[in-house]
Formats: C-alpha cells, sequence, structure tokens
C-alpha cells in the first residue's frame, strides 16, 4: 500500500473527486418520484460505504499479515486504515441519515441494513477501545489483530447478507443481488464509479498519512526512552 | 345511461390522472437560473480546500521522514 504514497496518485484522487463534484451534480439523473434530485446522494453516501469495507479489507489483511511475522510497522498501518475505515462509516451513517429524513421520512427508520450498520460501527468502536486498554505494544497489536479479523467476520454479513433476509428499504436487499441491471441507469454508472474510486483513493490517502505519523511519532518516542 | 356512463368514465380518468403526475418535478428551473452552479462551486471549495490541506499535511510528513532518515550531524 505503501507504494502508493505517488504524486500521480494524489492527484488521481484530486480529479476524480473533482469529476465526481461537477457531473454528480450537473450529469443527468432518472426522474424518479420521492427520490428527485436527493438521487445525487448516491455518488456521495455510497462510496463512503464501498470506501470502509475497502478500508477495513485492508486492514484486516494487514492484522494477519501482523500476526505472521509480528513487524510492528504492520500493526501501525492495521489501525491507520482502521481509523480512516471507521470515519467513513460514521459519515455513511451521517450522511443516510440526512437521506431518509427526506426520502424515507424519518432519520432512523429501523431499516435492517440501517441497523446492521449501526452494529457493525459499534464493534469497530470496541476496536478502538481494545487497543487502548492494553498498555504493553506487543500484546496490544497482537489481541487488536485477532479481534480485527473477528470483527471483520461480522461486518461483513452484517452489511451484505442479513439486510438481504428480511425487506430492507435500501435498494438491492431483501432477496435480490445487489447490483442488477434496473438498479443503476448507465449515465449514473458514468459518475458513481469514478465516486467510489475517488473517495476510496482519499481514504487510503489520509490512511497512508496516518500511518506515516504514527511511525514518526513513535520513532521520536523510541528516542525519548533511549536517551 | 349514457350519462352514467361517462361520468363514470370521466371520474375513472379524473382519478387516475391525479394519482400519476406526469411531471415529476426536478431543479431544472434551479439549473436554468444557474444557481445550482453556485452548489457545485461550494462543494468544488471544499473539497479542493480539503484536498489542498492533505497536501501540505503530506509535505510536512515527508519533510519529517527525511530529517529523521538522515543521520544527525553533530
Amino acid at each position: 500500500m505503501l507504494k502508493l504514497n505517488k504524486p500521480w496518485f494524489k492527484i488521481l484522487t484530486l480529479l476524480l473527486l473533482v469529476y465526481t463534484c461537477i457531473y454528480g451534480l450537473l450529469g443527468p439523473v432518472p426522474r424518479l418520484p420521492v427520490l428527485h434530485e436527493t438521487i445525487r446522494v448516491l455518488y456521495f453516501h455510497v462510496p463512503m460505504w464501498f470506501g470502509m469495507v475497502i478500508l477495513l479489507t485492508v486492514s484486516m489483511v494487514y492484522g494477519i499479515r501482523y500476526l505472521r511475522n509480528g513487524d510492528e510497522q504492520l500493526d501501525d498501518m492495521s489501525l491507520s486504515f482502521a481509523k480512516t475505515g471507521i470515519v467513513f462509516g460514521v459519515l455513511g451513517l451521517l450522511t443516510g441519515m440526512v437521506w431518509a429524513n427526506y426520502t424515507w421520512g424519518t432519520p432512523w427508520h429501523g431499516d435492517p441494513k440501517q441497523t446492521a450498520a449501526a452494529i457493525a460501527m459499534l464493534i469497530y468502536f470496541a476496536y478502538l477501545v481494545l487497543r487502548n486498554s492494553i498498555e504493553d505494544q506487543q500484546r496490544k497489536a497482537r489481541v487488536s489483530a485477532v479481534y480485527n479479523v473477528f470483527a471483520y467476520a461480522a461486518l461483513i454479513p452484517l452489511l451484505f447478507i442479513l439486510p438481504r433476509l428480511t425487506s430492507s428499504m435500501h435498494p438491492g436487499s431483501g432477496g435480490n443481488p445487489g447490483f442488477n441491471t434496473y438498479d443503476l441507469d448507465s449515465n449514473m454508472r458514468l459518475v458513481f464509479y469514478p465516486a467510489v474510486l475517488g473517495w476510496t483513493f482519499l481514504g487510503i490517502w489520509i490512511s497512508l498519512l496516518t500511518f506515516r505519523f504514527r511511525r514518526l511519532y513513535s520513532e521520536r518516542m523510541k528516542k525519548i526512552y533511549e536517551s | 345511461m349514457k350519462k352514467f356512463t361517462s361520468l363514470l368514465l370521466g371520474l375513472i380518468w379524473l382519478s387516475l390522472s391525479s394519482f400519476q403526475p406526469d411531471e415529476i418535478e426536478m431543479a431544472d428551473g434551479l439549473r436554468s437560473g444557474g444557481l445550482i452552479f453556485i452548489v457545485v462551486m461550494v462543494v468544488l471549495i471544499m473539497v479542493l480546500g480539503l484536498v489542498f490541506y492533505l497536501f501540505t499535511l503530506d509535505m510536512k510528513i515527508s519533510k519529517l521522514e527525511k530529517e529523521s532518515s538522515e543521520p544527525k550531524k553533530e
């Protein structure tokens, strides 16, 4: 992932986001009752969840890699991606609540996917609490890497399986596959996929910054202890 | 009888047409008035500002990394 710490990656992120903001707000969208112009929220709300899943997957992979060889840097990487993923998830919940308030009639509808996403966020909050409650560096890294794997194993069914078993207001839930041809119009795909990439790349960039900051911080701490 | 059927048909037509608005309200007027561009500009300023901030953070961290990787001259 550190290979992405390159100028072209950051410029690409910037371009994708600028494209999303201009064409997301001005481009053609299908005219649908109830949704009206709020259909454009799709370019901002849904990429938060796509981004969160991708960032948390990266975090889990680095957790496993830490468990395999015990390199402290891998644990830092895992934590940085988990933190950004959690921020994305909270933003996804908040934007979803605003959207739900005007289309479903209430910010907290009790929709299965909404509730499951909230539970998943709580599980990941507990990850941060768990980390901060262990003093010893190695133990902290090991326990939180194991917890990370379990949290991820709960996240995927909560977001992608359980909401499909009941009826849900979210499109693609309630027995249907997530992305069928009726869900997304081809004009919207032209903005939606770049939007997902742009926001995810932004998340990766922030995670890498967090990681590099943590490395610097722990190096400095080590120097203070040694002197 | 003829009157009754035409009344019935009329009522059916009325109920159908009132339940199906043929125009779905979109922000066309806002768009033609040019006001949506203000929203686009505001959002763009925010995104550009945040990305600019990330760039400066990135440069600061790179500078610190360079400093800590170089052996200290004493």
